[in-house]
């Protein structure tokens, strides 16, 4: 399967108030490290070895452009 | 003084009661005479309601104040009469662009659904929609309009309510069956109830400034996060009348007020973000914080909250003055019910139910839209930050950019009021939800049959009744386009009890008149 581009989250206001409301109360320091577990946590989740290629591959073509 | 609006000043007339002496007993008194209290006052008398209406200044409002009405506001104020002619007036407007530092990230298009009568949102300065609501409520002789009337004092007895209210000439007493507290978001009647908010004041200051602009800008809604000329906050740019731009500068937390508010502090700040080249005047400048709060009750015995005395929102989403106009819209049927003996005062809770939901939903919205804009902390701000600069070319990036979700009709799912399904249907009209608007032939429009009254929206001819008058598609009714049958899932025998204020009641495969019976007595709270 190939990385999804298109919006697949349902509710996404409520998805987006979770991810902050996660680092309630956090340091700068944990609020780093939460993001972090979260990214390993959600490539365990995917698993596939080419989606998640293609995801870095996205990510680091975003960030450098 | 503005240079493109004087504003009206209307007279203070002593009345005849104060006069008299004499203390009267008014059905409904109206404290504040701004959208929120000009409509419920309409909306009162649209249904036969006497109103007092009272207001502590006498002319419209000044400042930056409220700017976009949605369509269903504006339908209300159409089924009040004034919806076309304030469409008319004001912008329409349905392309937003959201820019991050100097690139557009994202555009939507609040495309309008075809086949609605109303537009999906407009813009038009309050003073405007103000003075056109008072000319109306001024010809209407069930209102009573009273400038330079303010409200003193107030007591609640199982009878009625005792009011004192202060003129040029002095108090005076005067009792009423009910009060509506249209007194804005410094309500003195909450504070005369002792009455406190519940919810969270934002730190954030903001600087708004309505402009005259020279320049032929996109009629368009254009939002910023951190642009090059106002770094690290956000800025938005809104189109009013008159050639009226209003621009609203996030300045942070430690910002000054007062000097912010200094025109050779503001004048720079535009001047960044619009160019050399571009002429403008200052129309109005403040500098403003916001709450996301209400009352934890909006009905206290005979006295009822409306508005931003009941609830208030950031304005990022236009939430606020729309849903003071819904809650007018949904108390004022509910009042003459009550007032006419065909419900008990326990009708009056079903407003708490449904508005106080309305205004959980309007500040949830506005919060996460709140904490989009100006993220607490830095984890927030960089995420905030990658969603941007993701959404640039990632689909799946731009549901999560969040500039003001705009306001939206609040379905009453959860209402008291609601007679449940029984059937299946391929409709969002579910009990509880606002009705959709859609062409009844011959230029008619479905929301302007549905009339004052309860309703029996039906799909077929109906066995003689008299529950409630009944509109059959199809031969009350044309569906030349088929376009209220789809909306509705209109199969033959379908059966929609419609409410006063135009949201659905229950809704039926077939017609029972058992069952309709029971549906209405249940919206009308009895038991």
């Amino acid at each position: 399967m190939p990385l999804i581009r298109t919006p697949n989250i349902p509710d996404p206001d409520g998805f987006y108030e979770a991810l902050i409301h996660a680092q309630r109360d956090l340091s700068e320091e944990q609020a780093d490290m939460l993001l972090a577990k979260l990214v390993l946590i959600l490539a365990n989740q995917v698993g596939e070895r080419a989606v998640l290629d293609e995801a870095l591959a996205l990510a680091r073509a975003n960030t450098l452009s | 003084m503005l240079k493109t609006y004087t504003f009206p000043e209307y007279a203070y007339q002593q009345s005849p009661e104060q006069r008299a002496g004499q203390v009267l007993r008014h059905p409904v008194v109206i404290i504040g005479a701004g959208p929120v209290g000009l409509t419920a006052a309409l909306d009162c008398a649209a249904r036969g309601l006497r109103v007092l209406l009272l207001d502590d200044n006498n002319s419209v409002s000044q400042g930056s104040r409220a700017v976009c009405y949605a369509k269903r506001t504006l339908e209300i104020w159409q089924r009040l009469g004034l919806g076309a002619a304030l469409a008319e007036q004001g912008v329409r407007w349905q392309v937003g662009k959201v820019f991050f530092r100097d690139e557009l990230a994202y555009q939507f298009d609040l495309l309008p659904q075809a086949q609605h009568r109303m537009p999906a949102m407009i813009n038009l300065q309050q003073y405007h929609l103000e003075e056109a609501l008072v000319r109306a409520c001024q010809a209407e002789p069930l209102i009573d309009l009273r400038w330079k009337h303010k409200l003193v004092a107030l007591a609640q007895r199982p009878e009625g309510l005792a009011l004192q209210v202060e003129t040029p000439d002095g108090r005076f007493a005067l009792e009423a069956d009910y009060l509506l507290a249209c007194d804005g978001a410094g309500s003195d009647t909450r504070r005369m109830l002792g009455l406190d908010f519940q919810g969270q004041v934002f730190q954030d200051r903001f600087l708004i400034a309505d402009v005259i602009m020279k320049a032929d800008f996109p009629t368009e809604r254009w939002f910023w996060f951190d642009p090059p000329f106002h770094p690290g906050q956000s800025v938005l740019l809104h189109k009013q009348c008159d050639g009226v731009w209003r621009i609203d500068f996030q300045l942070g937390r430690e910002a000054d007020p007062a000097e912010e508010k200094k025109p050779e502090k503001v004048i720079p700040r535009i001047q960044a973000m619009l160019g050399p080249d571009v002429e403008f005047e200052l129309e109005w400048v403040s500098v403003y914080q916001f709450a996301c709060r209400r009352l934890q009750q909006f009905r206290h015995g005979r006295v009822l909250f409306v508005g931003d005395s009941a609830h208030q929102v950031s304005p990022f989403g236009a939430r606020g003055a729309n849903s003071g106009v819904q809650d007018a819209d949904n108390l004022a049927w509910k009042l003459k019910a009550v007032l006419d003996g065909r419900a008990p005062q326990a009708l009056l809770d079903s407003y708490h139910a449904e508005r106080a939901a309305a205004a959980d939903e309007n500040i949830l919205n506005s919060t996460r839209s709140t904490d989009f804009i100006s993220p607490k902390s830095r984890a927030s701000l960089r995420l905030r930050n990658a969603v941007l600069e993701l959404a640039k070319t990632e689909a799946f990036a731009r549901p999560l950019v969040n500039s003001g979700r705009l306001s939206m009709p609040t379905h009453y799912a959860g209402s008291p009021l609601n007679t449940p399904d029984e059937d299946v249907f391929d409709s969002a009209m579910r009990p509880g939800s606002p009705c959709l608007d859609a062409p009844a032939g011959e230029g008619g429009w479905l929301l302007e049959r549905l009339g004052q009254g309860f309703t029996l929206l039906a799909f077929g001819a109906l066995p003689p009744q008299d529950l409630a008058p009944a509109l059959v598609v199809g031969s009350d009714l044309a569906d030349s386009a088929g376009l209220i049958a789809e909306r509705y899932d209109g199969r033959p025998g379908t059966v929609y009890l419609i409410r006063p204020d135009q949201h659905v009641a229950a809704r039926w495969r077939g017609f029972d008149a058992a069952k309709v019976a029971a549906a209405l007595r249940r919206c009308l709270g009895q038991p």
